[in-house]
């Protein structure tokens, strides 16, 4: 809806030429710059604020594609996603292991990624909520079932719901309301739409057993 | 005629992008060159900066500015300030730091001197109004009329401490109807009781992250707020800028509940920062910053008399409220929470004292029900005392005081558009099964016991003035421009839906037009007060009328005949009785191009506000242009009002309650979209449930620092809090006065469900009133035990 904003910073204010900057964006597509927001060091400045901030070049798989990305010896997941690959889907409402709207899949079990180091990601497989759709854009039927019971209300929490809900239904595709609640208890709604977020995961499980 | 959409589920354009994390919040965009900002705020709880040292912080590589308090315009005291020289809390942003990321940022503000003189500080209300006792601000204690005011109670007001009641000193503000002492004394039980109802965080799921660069003049912003065009204008005048030059982006809200209802300072510190950069700066808020800055309900401690008939009525009411402000401008919660007991009540006599309170904790802001919920938690188990005296079911008690539609409101004594209290009582006591529930009351299974209890809150639901646009185009489409907000109860698509009833529009063919000012959007009140359904429908009919005039006098123009003789269907204007002589949609949009004038938008009535003219200005020519001011009659105050029935069982060794069935019911005028209402009422309770027996902050009396500044110390409900399933109903009858029927009922969906909740604990530990909020296990364990609580009766901001 506002990609039709691109930020232009005015010429003489900064050391990026207006024409630089467009160049910027049509590389990337949208305004989402390719250069890295973290510690990152190549870009923006010749020597590391400290010795601890070296990035090192990594491979991880995320959302079944090989990305390489450069990662701070103490970057989170999360980060990596949000910051350095546009996964902008997986959320940080806490940042400290609280609240869940974090949550991904790392090889198939649900983690906290704000709480998990990038650099301990080699060889595994990462989903995050942008992984779920299919080739045509199905929606998998777990964020298909909370779109028929309403389940978010604010959205925020919403891709970790989802991603703690699709977890389950691998290891346990039709639990019931109470185990589903368990293992959901990770991720807090604001809102309070636990009840909404169960119904679809009721739902969920119905129709894919 | 059957409502096409009025009443009908429907899925809201925005879930899908909620589900696949499409869904941009603010901390989700982007800017080439961003930089990333972070804040240096107050480690004490009062303070004034004696002098900043940054020369350190600025010679690192990768730091690019430091801006102080001293370089922004000043925001006149006692308002909350962007950032400050004289900070008032633990957590208030003094300086802030810009790098090219954020660890930069961070470790810079390490390298920052700031001396700070301790000032005299406070976390306790009384402790303030003692003779001696320190204030919170310099200047004084209290605020009247926007200006900070010293008040201070003689020794002697203290004595009622001692037998743990309220001292009432004089009052800031006071107000009456009715001759209360008359209704005492008429009275079978008079009930005096003492009471304690905790400050609490908001806990949005999104931090007030924000984003903002500026390009030609105009300031782009990127915020989390729960309403869209409401709060332009402040952050504008923080600003400094023209309305008109701000962008402001605000598409989805995660998560507000009053805290990012209006304009908010925070938000305003990244374009302060991107203007001195002249770069876009990304400024993420911490979860614990967001506990000092996010803003908190305000606390109460009061006192109240009520004096009840033999019958149950309520003759007299007496309210004393002391309330904790914090330390800026604070919130109305307590003059509004004596309005919730004139009304959910309706005593036929009241008076009202209180004062507001200064502290140097967290900046009080709305926070769902604010104040109408506070109250519902510490007066409704008092019903239950009085009707245990009275040997009366609580049911009656209640339904013999509930309000009707002749109901009065507050110190005005307002009329109210309507009021079913008792019907939403009624039908939860049937659909509840009340009476056999009540008999199951005190039931013992090994060390467990069956409590049950009913709530009932209120808050005011509904505005006018507000203006309403929508649009019609050559290619068939309907948009509905709404500038309301998004703060996730999808209000702002079932209220849209009012202007696709009025002129028959295909769901599939409208679109909402809203989420970023750029895209014309009109001046609309904020997403807050559960005001959205009424006034919302009201602004949108009114469009959409104004649409539906102009596709008739086009099409009798083109047509023949008058506008009168057409009527509108299947997206085409028509004459009655000779289908085939009309217009499609498509077609009328394109002759209200070339027809000009207000039919393209090109002149519009000057009753609009100023927003709005500029949004249509934008507009002009894209198609028939539909803009009104809502002018339709309101007279007296909308209430929304709901009721919740709960069933507990309440282990007596661990104090730990199971809820183990809860039903909620709305009087919320007629139902617009039935999902919706319903997830509201569950959710709605959840929050209720969090604030009845969870939610508090915690103070250190010595030194004013927060002890709960993360999630599992402040303790939001999670799943495993509340039931696995949870019942919801509504009264589904219209508000005269709205064209739809529709009032909203958001808040009190909050305060009903923690009232009942407190009711059942108490209900099943025998009648053992708790008087304070939270109630939690130790609390409740303690009272089944018979010994003497921890804290005292009007102790705040305790463990």
């Amino acid at each position: 809806m506002t990609d039709q904003h691109s930020p232009v910073p005015e010429e003489g204010q900064t050391g990026l030429s207006r024409r630089g900057f467009i160049r910027g964006v049509i590389a990337s597509g949208v305004a989402v710059s390719s250069a890295a927001y973290l510690g990152s060091t190549r870009a923006a400045r010749t020597v590391p604020a400290s010795p601890g901030t070296v990035e090192r070049l990594l491979t991880l798989t995320v959302n079944g594609q090989t990305r390489r990305v450069d990662v701070l010896p103490n970057e989170t997941l999360a980060m990596t996603l949000r910051y350095k690959l546009g996964l902008t889907g997986t959320k940080l409402g806490c940042d400290r292991a609280e609240c869940g709207a974090c949550t991904v899949l790392i090889d198939d079990v649900a983690h906290y990624s704000c709480s998990t180091l990038t650099h301990r990601m080699r060889g595994r497989a990462i989903t995050t909520v942008e992984g779920l759709e299919g080739p045509s854009g199905t929606l998998h039927p777990v964020q298909q079932a909370f779109i028929d019971e309403l389940g978010p209300q604010c959205g925020f929490c919403t891709p970790g719901q989802v991603m703690a809900a699709v977890a389950l239904l691998r290891v346990n595709p039709n639990p019931t309301r109470a185990e589903a609640r368990e293992a959901m208890a990770g991720n807090l709604c604001r809102c309070g739409a636990y009840d909404h977020y169960l119904n679809g995961v009721m739902r969920a499980a119905r129709e894919t057993t | 005629m059957a409502n096409l959409h009025i009443g009908h589920d429907f899925a809201p354009p925005d879930v899908r992008g909620k589900v696949t994390g499409r869904a941009k919040y603010a901390e989700d965009f982007r800017a080439e060159g961003m930089l990333f900002c972070r804040l240096l705020t107050s480690p004490m709880p009062h303070g004034r900066v004696r002098s900043i040292d940054a020369s350190a912080a600025l010679a690192m590589d990768g730091v690019v500015a430091v801006l102080t308090a001293d370089e922004l315009p000043p925001v006149p005291a006692p308002a909350n300030q962007i950032l400050t020289n004289e900070p008032h809390f633990v957590g208030e942003p003094i300086l802030a730091v810009a790098a090219v990321d954020e660890t930069t940022a961070q470790d810079a503000i390490a390298r920052i001197r700031v001396d700070l003189e301790p000032l005299p500080f406070t976390v306790d209300p009384l402790e303030s109004l003692r003779p001696d006792g320190p204030n919170a601000r310099v200047d004084g204690n209290t605020v009247l009329d926007d200006e900070v005011r010293e008040v201070k109670w003689i020794a002697g007001d203290f004595e009622s401490e001692s037998g743990g009641q309220l001292p009432m000193g004089e009052p800031t503000r006071t107000w009456s109807y009715g001759d209360i002492e008359a209704g005492f004394a008429g009275s079978a039980v008079v009930l005096d009781e003492t009471f304690v109802t905790a400050t609490n965080s908001h806990h949005s799921m999104e931090p007030r992250t924000s984003m903002a660069y500026w390009q030609n003049g105009k300031c782009f912003l990127f915020a989390s707020s729960q309403s869209q065009s409401f709060p332009v204008p402040g952050i504008a005048a923080y600003l400094g800028i023209d309305p008109e030059d701000l962008v402001f982006v605000a598409e989805n809200c995660g998560g507000g509940f009053g805290s990012k209802g209006g304009a908010y300072p925070t938000a305003v510190i990244s374009a302060f920062m991107a203007k001195k950069t002249g770069r876009p700066v990304m400024m993420r808020i911490s979860r614990a910053e967001e506990y000092a800055l996010g803003s908190a309900r305000c606390g109460f401690q009061g006192r109240i008399k009520m004096g009840f008939r033999g019958d149950g009525r309520l003759l007299a009411v007496d309210l004393y409220i002391v309330q904790e402000n914090g330390p800026n401008a604070g919130f109305g919660d307590w003059t509004s929470a004596a309005g919730a007991v004139s009304i959910v009540y309706t005593p036929v006599a009241m008076r009202f004292r209180g004062a507001s309170i200064l502290t140097n904790t967290p900046p009080r802001g709305a926070q769902r029900g604010p104040g109408q919920n506070q109250i519902a938690t510490a007066v409704e188990p008092l019903l239950d005392k009085a009707a245990r005296q009275l040997g009366l079911d609580p049911l009656d008690v209640r339904r013999i005081n509930a309000p009707g539609h002749d109901a009065l409101y507050g110190d005005h004594r307002d009329p109210v558009t309507s009021a079913y209290m008792r019907e939403a009582l009624d039908q939860a006591a049937e659909r509840f099964d009340w009476k056999a529930r009540r008999a199951r009351s005190g039931e013992r299974r090994g060390s467990k016991v069956t409590g049950v209890g009913i709530g009932q809150a209120f808050h005011t639901a509904g505005s006018s003035g507000f203006d309403g646009l929508v649009r019609l185009t050559p290619d068939g489409k309907l948009h509905v421009h709404t500038g309301v907000g998004n703060l996730g109860t999808y209000s702002y698509a079932s209220t849209s839906r009012v202007a696709a009833e009025v002129l028959q529009s295909n769901w599939d063919n409208c679109v909402i037009e809203r989420g970023d000012s750029s895209l014309g959007l009109p001046w609309n009140n904020g997403q807050f007060g559960s005001n959205t359904s009424f006034t919302m429908s009201r602004t949108n009919y009114a469009a959409a009328m104004d649409a539906l005039a102009k596709l008739k006098a086009i099409a009798a123009g083109e047509l023949g005949g008058a506008p009168e003789d057409y009527d509108v269907g299947n997206e085409t204007v028509f004459r009655r009785g000779s289908p085939s002589t009309r217009l499609t949609y498509a077609e009328a949009a394109e002759r209200a191009i070339a027809l000009g004038g207000a039919f393209s938008g090109h002149e519009v009535s000057e009753d609009l506000h100023a927003m709005t003219k500029a949004a249509v200005g934008r507009l002009k020519g894209t198609g028939l242009i539909g803009v009104a001011k809502d002018t339709l009659e309101k007279t007296g105050t909308v209430p929304a009002l709901a009721a919740g029935f709960i069933e507990i069982e309440l282990d007596l060794e661990t104090g730990k309650y199971e809820i183990v069935d809860y039903l909620g019911v709305a009087d919320c005028g007629t139902v617009a979209h039935p999902q919706g209402l319903m997830a509201q009422v569950r959710s709605g309770a959840v929050m209720g449930f969090g604030m009845a027996c969870l939610e508090r902050q915690v103070y250190d009396p010595a030194y004013g620092i927060p002890r709960s500044v993360g999630l599992y110390d402040a303790k939001p409900p999670s799943y495993l809090d509340v039931p696995l399933e949870m019942g919801a109903g509504a009264v589904d009858l219209p508000d005269p006065q709205n064209p739809m029927g529709m009032k909203g009922v958001g808040e009190p969906l909050m305060g009903c469900a923690g009232a009942a909740l407190l009711c059942a604990i108490s209900d099943a530990l025998g009648g053992h009133y708790f008087n304070r909020t939270p109630v939690l296990p130790d609390m409740i364990l303690t009272a089944a035990s018979g010994r003497t609580p921890s804290h005292g009766p009007l102790q705040v901001n305790t463990d």
